[in-house]
Parts: C-alpha cells; structure tokens; sequence
C-alpha cells in the first residue's frame, strides 16, 4: 500500500497545549550534550535576556512527535510506521523556546511525493505561544519504503 | 559581525562520545523509545545491522559547537539536516562523531551566517570517515 495522496495539504486539529518546564529543557539539553548554561541557569539565561531558561535547536522535536502521531493513527493514509525512515529534518524559529511557554502545534501535511515505489511525506508542524505568535515550525520529510 | 567572518572559515569543532548510555538518555528525554535504538535483536530482526543511534541525536549534538561558538542557543535561527547514513552504536564501548563547523554563507543584510557541518563517523577498524549528515546547516543571527 502506498501513501495516500490525498492527505497532502490536509490540515490536522491542534494538538493539547504543551508546557515547557525547565527540568524538560535540562534533561533535554543533558541528551543532546549542550552544555551553554543558558539551557540550565535561569540567571545566565535572565542576563542574557531570556525569562528562563532557552531549550535546545531541537527541544521542538518532542513536540512535533505529538502531530506525527497523529498522522501515523490517521486511517486510510497508508503510512506504516515499520517502513517509515526519517529523511529530513528542519527547526525554523521565529524566536527561541524557554521555559514557562505554552506551545500549541498544528500540523499540516506539506506534500506528498511517490518517488521510484517510495513515497516522502514532508509534514509542518507549526507552533504558537499562548498569545498565538509563531515560534517555531518543526519540518520533517518521512521516507516511506514501499513494497519489496 | 560578518565582515569579521570569512566564507570556508572553521568556526567550530568538536567530538562526541556516543555510548548505549548515551541513547538510553536520549530516548528518556525525547520520548523516542524505539526499541532499534537500545534492543539488538529488534534492531537485527527489522535488517539492521545493530542498534543505531536516533537521528535526532546526532542532529542534537551536532550544533553544539555552533552553540559554543556564538555563546547563545538562541541566536540559532535555523537548522535542517539530511539523515544519510545511520550511526552504529556498539554494545560496549563507544563511536566518536566528529563535527566540524565553517562558514558556508554570510548575509551582512540580515546580519546571519549561515554555518555548514560536517558530521563524520569514523570506522572503527579501518579509521575511514564516513559522513552521516548531509545538507546540515544551522543559520546564526550575528545582530
């Protein structure tokens, strides 16, 4: 089975509202070895203008993953998560994530492609502040292997 | 700040050990519990050579020494990369992923240097690199 074409463009509901803590943003920072302070210090972080701490290029991720999962539980997209192979990614801020902001992500399914039996699925996952700004948008283009 | 830059300049470079341990930690703070990346036997029953590391990872840490070098992970405005060659992780042991950070583009408009990186893996027998990113740039606000 191959993706459905039909879900390019497609439009999924917002996902709960995600609230970044600042234990999240330190483990998180921990994983990926980032070791600036502003990740860890709220006053290192203060001084440098930040009202808490600033979490790494690709915290966004763990939100993003909530969207994906929508897709991949969407019936009838012919996505099988087995074959799926992440080709892509990409972080486009507007300004930098910290602590304390409430994030709401939408996804939207950018394209679908059929290239040679597989497909690539390039899903947007855009997220807003509580006062509904931008802050990031979290790309990611999916390689789904077709049939052998 | 980019006239004091110079497209082909390395900015940054760094290593970075990564261990079982390593992915395990990941896995907690990302929520990717993927069991290809901590289980061998999944890994090999799904026609894997072993346990990789997660993508994301090695996209994680490989702006690090970007972030070390421009002293605020919130000048990073931008970052994309290709996955193209998965990071074997051993069972014991470690593999060392080497980034080195140049200047691919300067914008003196907008004030950002657009960073490119080099992600390699060394093989463990042989001592080839072999690069594991593609098309990874981060785009830096110098303002």
């Amino acid at each position: 089975m191959s993706v459905n074409p039909d879900l390019q463009g497609r439009v999924f509901p917002p996902v709960a509202p995600y609230l970044v803590g600042r234990e999240k943003v330190r483990e998180f920072a921990r994983a990926v070895f980032a070791t600036s302070p502003l990740h860890s210090d709220p006053t290192a972080a203060r001084a440098a203008g930040y009202a808490d701490v600033v979490a790494p290029t690709t915290f966004p991720v763990v939100i993003q993953e909530h969207t994906l999962q929508q897709l991949l539980a969407e019936p009838g997209s012919g996505i099988d998560f087995a074959r799926v192979v992440h080709g892509d990614q990409r972080f486009t801020y507007t300004r930098p994530i910290v602590a304390g902001d409430e994030l709401t992500a939408i996804l939207t399914v950018a394209s679908v492609k059929t290239l040679g039996g597989h497909s690539m699925v390039t899903a947007e996952s855009a997220m807003v502040d509580s006062a509904g700004e931008h802050v990031v948008t979290a790309i990611s283009t999916l390689v789904v292997r077709g049939d052998e | 700040m980019t006239a004091e830059l110079a497209v082909g300049e390395v900015v940054a470079e760094a290593v970075f050990a990564l261990s079982r341990d390593s992915l395990v930690r990941y896995a907690g703070a990302s929520g990717d519990f993927n069991p290809i990346h901590y289980r061998d036997d999944i890994a090999i029953s799904v026609g894997l050579p072993g346990v990789l590391a997660h993508g994301m990872l090695t996209m994680g840490l490989a702006v690090q020494p970007v972030v070390d070098w421009i002293g605020d992970p919130g000048k990073v405005v931008d970052y994309q990369v290709r996955f193209t060659r998965p990071v074997l992780v051993p069972a014991d042991g470690s593999v060392d992923v080497r980034v080195v950070a140049k200047v691919g583009q300067l914008d003196s408009e907008a004030d950002v240097a657009r960073i490119d990186l080099t992600v390699t893996i060394s093989d463990p027998v042989t001592g080839a690199a072999t690069t594991v990113l593609g098309k990874a740039q981060a785009r830096v606000s110098l303002a």
